[in-house]
């Protein structure tokens, strides 16, 4: 019992005990609680912390992967593209000179080609030459023919002008005008009279007025002339009796020339017979043998032995002239052997 | 009566051609006086009798009508001949026998008669289309084109030739009345023509196809269908002077028009038959010769070509060398152009020896226009390169150029070309001997490419620096004031950062002053 007393005894204080114990507690614990809260959310805090770190950094690695990977292809395909240019630049430049050299080669050869180009103008000079001489040639030639044109005209006046003048001529008493007794040797013009025939006198033609227009016409010939028919009928004839028909028509008439047709004027036989009568004439002449030519297949199957003139003849001499002379052929006799007739 | 029409005609006709002789004289007397004073306003004794003259000759005309319609026809030809006389002196007299109504009656007929009046109607009808187009279109439309095309058919080869003169001299004034002729269907019958034996008749046919085809293309194209150029060609090698200038003016009519009528023309052979007419002793058949090469050559390079290769320049440069006068303007013009295509066909043209010719030409001549063609040939001669350039200006022409440039008497068109010459020869010339002595002549607008000309030379040759100081070329240039910041100052400014400066100041104007100043204001050092 004594337990029980003194629990007694505590009793009043057990409530208090117990309300601030509990109290306590109840404070205790919620600080207790608070700080175990509070360390749970700092843990938990922690942990989600350190798995968010965890998963940035797996990001981060992933993403860093992802770049580094990116990039390396980006590079990659920049150095193959600088490649490329590169390799290209190369190519160009090495076409470059090969252009360079063979663009100079084909003006140099073709386009500008200084040494055709000299040749070229050294030949035309020499063709310039060439050319210039034959001219030259040519001016010289007209030239000379001229002069000799107008030699020979002169010459020819002259000639006319002494035919005209032959009576200057000097006789043996007088002595002309050319053949003065004063000078050595006579003039040329003497020589020329002396050579010359004199003129025949010839009807001057009358100058008709319309000569000269009209002649102009260097084509015109002859000058128109008033109409002129028939020449009139001589004075005094006798008119001929009757209704005859005037005689020049009759004359006329009865002469008129033939004027054949053009058919009645050529040939029977056509240009055609007659041309081929004159090839076959032609042929005929031109001929050798008219022995067939035959191939020479069948030539041995158609072959004639001619006897050759030797042994177609009698050996010896010709009998003729000398053992008989005339033709004898017994079997038309009439008479017989010993009749007078033979 | 018929003793007396006779008598009266034969009277009537020896008073006209009497008179007519006098009546040239007077016509061409007057034609000198007017040539000589143009502004005069006095009327001269001799033209108030020519007035007189022409009053009385328009009254004869009437009274000439009816003897038309004579029943004589030795009448009628003789009175045909006496209108065309009329006509033929004065386009007045002219014109008055077209007002008289008697152009219809020639032309009917021209169908009908003999081939003396045909050949007097044909005369009458040229003698009045001769003058003017208005007239030649009156012939036109009485209808008398088909009436001459008829005769041109006629057997009588003087027929032919009066209706193929008249035919020319209507065709000769424009182009619509050269297509009137065609569409008559001249041109087959004048190529027949052409082709006849007589030398008169050939000559006029050949004139009348170089009036028709010389207006346009499609009228030389017209001609040349016909076949005509075969013909011409081969009449080239013809003796006779005159006929050889009509078929050389009618083949370079065709020619002249396109590339093709030239090709056409080169391709009947006229090379090289053609350079001996070049050396005919007649000129009028070297001047239409050379207007044949020069219509061809002009067209195209291949064509220049050619005539290159056939030796055409130097047959050209020789006929330049022995002509005067108008007659080498058409060989200039050919040597011209054959420059001007191409730079080898200009050494060719250097090579035949064809810039000494040109110098001449333009030292002798008297006339502006020939003067100025040799200007400008020398110029497309010279534009090339420097070696064409230096060919030029090594005969020294290049200050005859510049002295015909700048004289005041000579013509726009001469001052043109020279000064045009001038700048394409001086742009390429790089030979300074030349260039000097215009330095101290030229105007500044020739002066400016002169200096440049220099400052492209003198910084890379040495030898021509000192030449430049020497010669006083350097001296010169100091004395050109030019505007800063002009061409010609940095033409300047490159010259004379070729120099020391020494040197440059020491040529420079007032250098010597500048040096008197200097002794003036130095004081001693005692």
């Amino acid at each position: 019992m004594a337990a029980l007393v003194r629990l007694e005894t505590r009793l009043s204080r057990l409530r208090e005990e117990y309300f601030l114990k509990n109290r306590s507690v109840d404070e205790d614990r919620k600080i207790v609680y608070k700080a175990a809260v509070k360390i749970q959310s700092w843990f938990r805090g922690c942990r989600v912390r350190a798995y968010l770190r965890y998963l940035n950094k797996m990001a981060i690695s992933i993403q860093k992967w992802w770049r580094g990977y990116q990039s390396r292809r980006y590079f990659r395909k920049m150095i193959k593209t600088a490649y490329f240019i590169m390799k290209m630049n190369f190519y160009n430049e090495m076409a470059v000179r090969i252009q360079k050299r063979w663009r100079g080669y084909y003006v140099r050869k073709y386009t500008h080609n200084y040494y055709a180009l000299k040749k070229y103008l050294e030949a035309i000079s020499l063709n310039n030459e060439i050319v210039r001489n034959e001219l030259q040639e040519y001016a010289e030639m007209n030239e000379k023919k001229k002069k000799k044109k107008d030699l020979e005209k002169k010459e020819k006046e002259k000639k006319y002008k002494a035919r005209k003048m032959h009576y200057l001529l000097s006789t043996e008493q007088i002595a002309g005008i050319y053949n003065s007794p004063f000078r050595k040797f006579p003039d040329p013009m003497e020589l020329l009279l002396r050579q010359s025939k004199p003129l025949s006198h010839r009807q001057q033609q009358p100058k008709s007025p319309f000569t000269y227009d009209l002649y102009d016409w260097p084509t015109c010939k002859r000058p128109p002339a008033f109409p002129t028919g028939e020449p009139l009928p001589p004075i005094g004839r006798q008119k001929p009796q009757g209704p005859f028909r005037d005689a020049a028509e009759v004359l006329r008439q009865r002469y008129k020339p033939l004027e054949p047709t053009l058919r009645v004027a050529a040939s029977i036989s056509s240009p055609l017979e007659k041309a081929r009568e004159e090839m076959k004439r032609e042929e005929w002449r031109k001929c050798i043998h008219d022995n067939e030519f035959l191939p020479f297949s069948s030539y041995h199957k158609n072959e004639k032995y001619e006897l050759s003139i030797h042994a177609s003849e009698k050996i010896g001499k010709e009998t003729y002239g000398i053992k008989h002379f005339r033709e004898v052929q017994p079997n038309k006799w009439i008479a017989g052997k010993n009749s007078c007739i033979s | 009566m018929f003793e007396y029409t006779i008598f009266l005609c034969v009277i009537l006709f020896f008073f006209i051609f009497q008179l007519f002789s006098t009546h040239e004289k007077m016509s061409r007397k007057t034609a000198v006086l007017q040539q000589c004073c143009p502004r005069a306003n006095f009327i001269s004794v001799e033209h108030l009798r020519f007035l007189q003259a022409l009053i009385t000759w328009k009254s004869v005309i009437s009274l000439l009508r009816p003897l038309l319609l004579d029943v004589v026809p030795t009448i009628q030809q003789t009175a045909a001949l006496a209108l065309g006389r009329l006509a033929y002196f004065n386009d007045d007299l002219a014109e008055a026998v077209v007002k008289e109504d008697i152009l219809p009656q020639l032309v009917c007929s021209l169908s009908e008669q003999n081939r003396f009046y045909k050949k007097a109607a044909a005369f009458v009808l040229r003698a009045v289309g001769k003058h003017s187009p208005q007239l030649a279109q009156a012939i036109v439309e009485c209808g008398a084109l088909e009436a001459l095309v008829i005769c041109l058919e006629d057997f009588d080869p003087g027929v032919k030739e009066g209706a193929a003169w008249a035919l020319g001299y209507i065709a000769r004034h424009n182009s619509e009345l050269s297509q009137a002729v065609v569409d008559a269907g001249a041109v087959p019958l004048l190529v027949l023509c052409i082709q006849e034996p007589e030398i008169a008749l050939k000559r006029i046919a050949a004139s009348t196809l170089s009036d028709i085809s010389k207006h346009s293309p499609e009228l030389a194209q017209t001609v040349v269908d016909a076949g005509a150029i075969a013909y011409l060609a081969q009449m080239i090698l013809n003796p006779d002077a005159k006929l050889k200038c009509q078929v050389l003016s009618a083949l370079s009519q065709i020619a002249k028009h396109s590339v093709d009528l030239a090709e056409l023309v080169v391709e009947a052979e006229i090379f090289p038959v053609v350079l001996t007419c070049m050396k005919d002793s007649d000129e009028y058949v070297k001047k239409n010769g050379a207007t044949l090469i020069r219509e061809i050559a002009k067209h195209s390079p291949e064509l220049s070509q050619f005539i290159v290769n056939a030796g055409g320049v130097a047959a050209v440069i020789d006929c330049i060398g022995s002509c005067k006068g108008t007659v080498r303007l058409p060989g200039i013009m050919m040597l011209g152009y054959v420059a001007a295509h191409s730079e080898n066909l200009s050494m060719a043209v250097i090579v035949s020896k064809g810039i000494p010719p040109l110098c001449t030409c333009l030292l002798e001549e008297h006339e502006d226009h020939i003067k100025a063609a040799a200007a400008w040939a020398l110029g497309q001669i010279g534009r090339h390169t420097p070696e064409h350039a230096r060919a030029v200006a090594e005969t020294n022409v290049l200050g005859t150029l510049l002295s015909m440039y700048m004289d005041i008497r000579s013509s726009e068109d001469l001052q043109l070309k020279a000064k045009r010459a001038l700048k394409n020869i001086l742009q390429k010339c790089t030979y300074l001997p030349a260039l000097e002595p215009l330095l101290h002549d030229a105007p500044p607008n020739i002066m400016k490419h002169i200096v440049g000309q220099f400052s492209k030379v003198l910084p890379h040759d040495s030898k021509a620096r000192r030449l430049f100081v020497t010669s006083g070329g350097l001296k010169k240039v100091q004395e050109i004031k030019a505007e800063p910041g002009s061409l010609l100052q940095e033409y300047i400014n490159t010259i004379n950062n070729c120099y020391p400066e020494e040197v440059v100041r020491y040529y420079s104007p007032g250098y010597s002053e500048m040096l008197l100043e200097r002794v003036e204001n130095y004081q001693p050092v005692l």
